[in-house]
């Protein structure tokens, strides 16, 4: 098996026995990066030296026979939203086009702790707001399974450069099912950890109370070892959770004894593909085989998923994204073209007689706000920040969301109804495989649609994961397994159960030359 | 119904500057949407407390120590318009 074709795992025991350098693993990938990323188009910046100097720096503290860190010499890919001194950050985004972040994200300061090799920043929706990678300002990034796919969205950069051999190892973030869509679609593995079970700080913030950062990987085995890095209690954010961090990695592979598993009435309706419906059957089938129970379970709720996130998430949003106001850092308009404009405006007026609409001309200042944010943010941005200020304003707020949050307490209580019953939640991640580049750009409600299966567990604040379990003509498709709160360790076991009896998560893409 | 000039005064509590052509857009996009959301209707929610965090959010206390912050310069230097000390803004009081 070539190198790059390993797992994160395989190569830390190659790197531990000295087998092999963390410069010629990473040499290896950006090679791979440099021949297939001009046309997948996962990164959207990676820096050859700079890598190579962190590797050679790690080989040269373990030839002295130095400590190091649990990923010591192993390539990592960041979503770019989550912030590194000095570095970009752009959140693909125009507005921050040139911000350099003057601290570290806690999970970067983490995965430098760990002596992880920071190989490049991936593509994203702008914001992460969107599912197929589209929205980035700056790039498309393309499906390496069929390159006039998308990834999905919105880690689709951090999915595909998986998915193409870019990296072993990658950061995402969901706030609406953003690891797992794009996991799925791509065929690698990605968990969205419980909320509170990752720190958000330097999280570029969308949702605050739905966003998580989380890996993503070829196995469940990979994912154990990068969460058991990032995860864990922190100071500087609140809403992070003082519990323990298990050692994933050390027992992701210990089998679960009398498993037991809900499948979803809901799940299977109307817009489920025939294909990725029968694979999850499928997927069912094995874990009975393992012995596995499996029982219907009604999550009577769900089906209201997708409308009660499109409120709390924009809401959240327009309020979070007011921070981006031309003044602070990010995008600013043209200063003396903008005063230029208002002033013509004001004397045309003036000189027609209209001194009352002259004086309501917005003052310099909020002019300033408006032109700078729209010249800064993309379509979607704006539609959702548009959306959450409509829901948030006077007379609104408790028919949308107050409305909201009420049925998210009501999608919370289905998921702790279900857990007394079931271990975990097992379904379908989408209700199709990848789709084609450009498809739904259109239609920002079909492409909110697709979301059903992966928002609620954000509004629960649950984990979720999605493994490859089978194909649909050449595309991959994804099974979700969601646990309650705080059961990554068993939930990374249950996925590594999978893994151990299929092979679906060994298939790689032909990336040609 | 979301009227144009619903969207349009959206916009400035937005600090969004939207051309013609986007407030068409949004005015029927946006109409979309919350038709679509207001399917949450069909739901009693009258006794329900709203779930507004997934986690209980309980205060944090610490001690109250000096803690290094990063300096103003660090700060200022993504500004897009910034003096020694200060982030410069257009004139907000008249002249």
């Amino acid at each position: 098996m070539s190198m790059i074709h390993s797992t994160a795992t395989q190569l830390l025991q190659e790197l531990q026995a000295s087998r092999l350098s963390s410069v010629e693993i990473t040499s290896a990938y950006l090679d791979q990066i440099e021949r297939h990323d001009p046309r997948v188009g996962a990164f959207l910046r990676f820096d050859r030296d700079a890598a190579l100097q962190q590797a050679r720096a790690i080989d040269e503290r373990r030839a002295k026979g130095q400590p190091l860190g649990k990923l010591a010499g192993l390539p990592v890919a960041v979503k770019d939203l989550l912030t590194s001194t000095g570095e970009l950050t752009t959140c693909a985004s125009k507005i921050l086009a040139n911000f350099r972040s003057p601290y570290d994200s806690t999970v970067v300061a983490k995965l430098k702790a760990a002596d992880a090799v920071l190989i490049g920043r991936t593509n994203m929706d702008e914001f992460a707001m969107g599912g197929s990678t589209e929205n980035s300002a700056f790039q498309k990034t393309h499906n390496p399974w069929d390159l006039t796919r998308t990834p999905g969205g919105s880690s689709g950069g951090a999915a595909a450069c998986v998915a193409a051999s870019m990296t072993p190892l990658s950061i995402g973030t969901d706030t609406g099912g953003s690891i797992r869509q794009p996991a799925a679609m791509c065929g690698v593995t990605g968990l969205k950890p419980t909320y509170g079970r990752v720190s958000r700080f330097g999280l570029v913030a969308f949702a605050s109370s739905l966003d998580q950062a989380g890996p993503l990987a070829w196995t469940a085995d990979d994912a154990a070892l990068l969460l058991e890095v990032i995860a864990g209690h922190d100071p500087r954010d609140a809403t992070s959770v003082d519990a323990p961090v298990p050692a994933y990695s050390q027992s992701v592979r210990q089998p679960l004894a009398g498993l037991s598993l809900g499948l979803v009435r809901e799940h299977f309706a109307a817009g489920l593909e025939p294909d990725v419906e029968q694979a999850v059957r499928e997927a069912v089938k094995v874990y009975e085989s393992l012995g596995a129970t499996v029982k219907e379970i009604s999550l009577p709720h769900s089906k209201y998923g997708v409308a009660v996130y499109y409120l709390v998430a924009p809401c959240e949003a327009s309020s979070n994204l007011a921070r981006y106001d031309g003044v602070h850092y990010g995008h600013r308009t043209d200063e003396a073209a903008m005063h230029a404009e208002l002033n013509a405006k004001r004397k045309q007026l003036v000189a027609a007689g209209k001194h009352a609409e002259a004086d309501k001309l917005e003052s310099p200042l909020v002019e300033l706000y408006r032109r700078s944010r729209a010249e800064g943010f993309g379509p979607e941005v704006k539609r959702r920040i548009m959306l959450g200020t409509y829901a948030l304003s006077a007379g609104y707020y408790d028919a949308y969301y107050l409305k909201a949050l009420k049925v998210r307490r009501l999608i919370r209580d289905d998921f702790d109804r279900a857990f007394q019953e079931v271990d975990f939640v097992i379904g379908p991640v989408s209700t199709s495989p990848a789709f084609k580049l450009g498809d739904k750009v259109d239609d920002p409600l079909a492409m909110y649609l697709m979301d059903i299966y992966t928002v609620s567990a954000n509004l629960a604040g649950i984990a979720g994961i999605s493994i490859p379990c089978g194909f649909s003509r050449g595309l991959p498709i994804g099974l979700q397994l969601q646990a309650k709160p705080f059961d990554e360790e068993r939930l990374l076991r249950a996925a590594a159960m999978y893994q151990t009896a299929t092979d679906w998560h060994t298939k790689r893409p032909t990336m040609g030359k | 119904m979301l009227s144009r000039q619903d969207v349009n005064k959206v916009s400035l509590l937005a600090r969004l500057q939207l051309t013609e052509a986007e407030l068409d857009t949004m005015t029927s996009q946006l109409g979309q949407i919350v038709g679509y959301v207001e399917q949450l209707n069909e739901l009693d929610t009258k006794s329900v407390e709203p779930l507004s965090h997934p986690v209980d959010v309980k205060n944090v206390f610490r001690d109250d120590v000096l803690q290094p912050s990063l300096p103003r310069e660090t700060m200022l230097a993504n500004a897009p318009h910034a003096s020694d000390e200060f982030y410069l803004v257009p004139a907000v009081l008249g002249d």
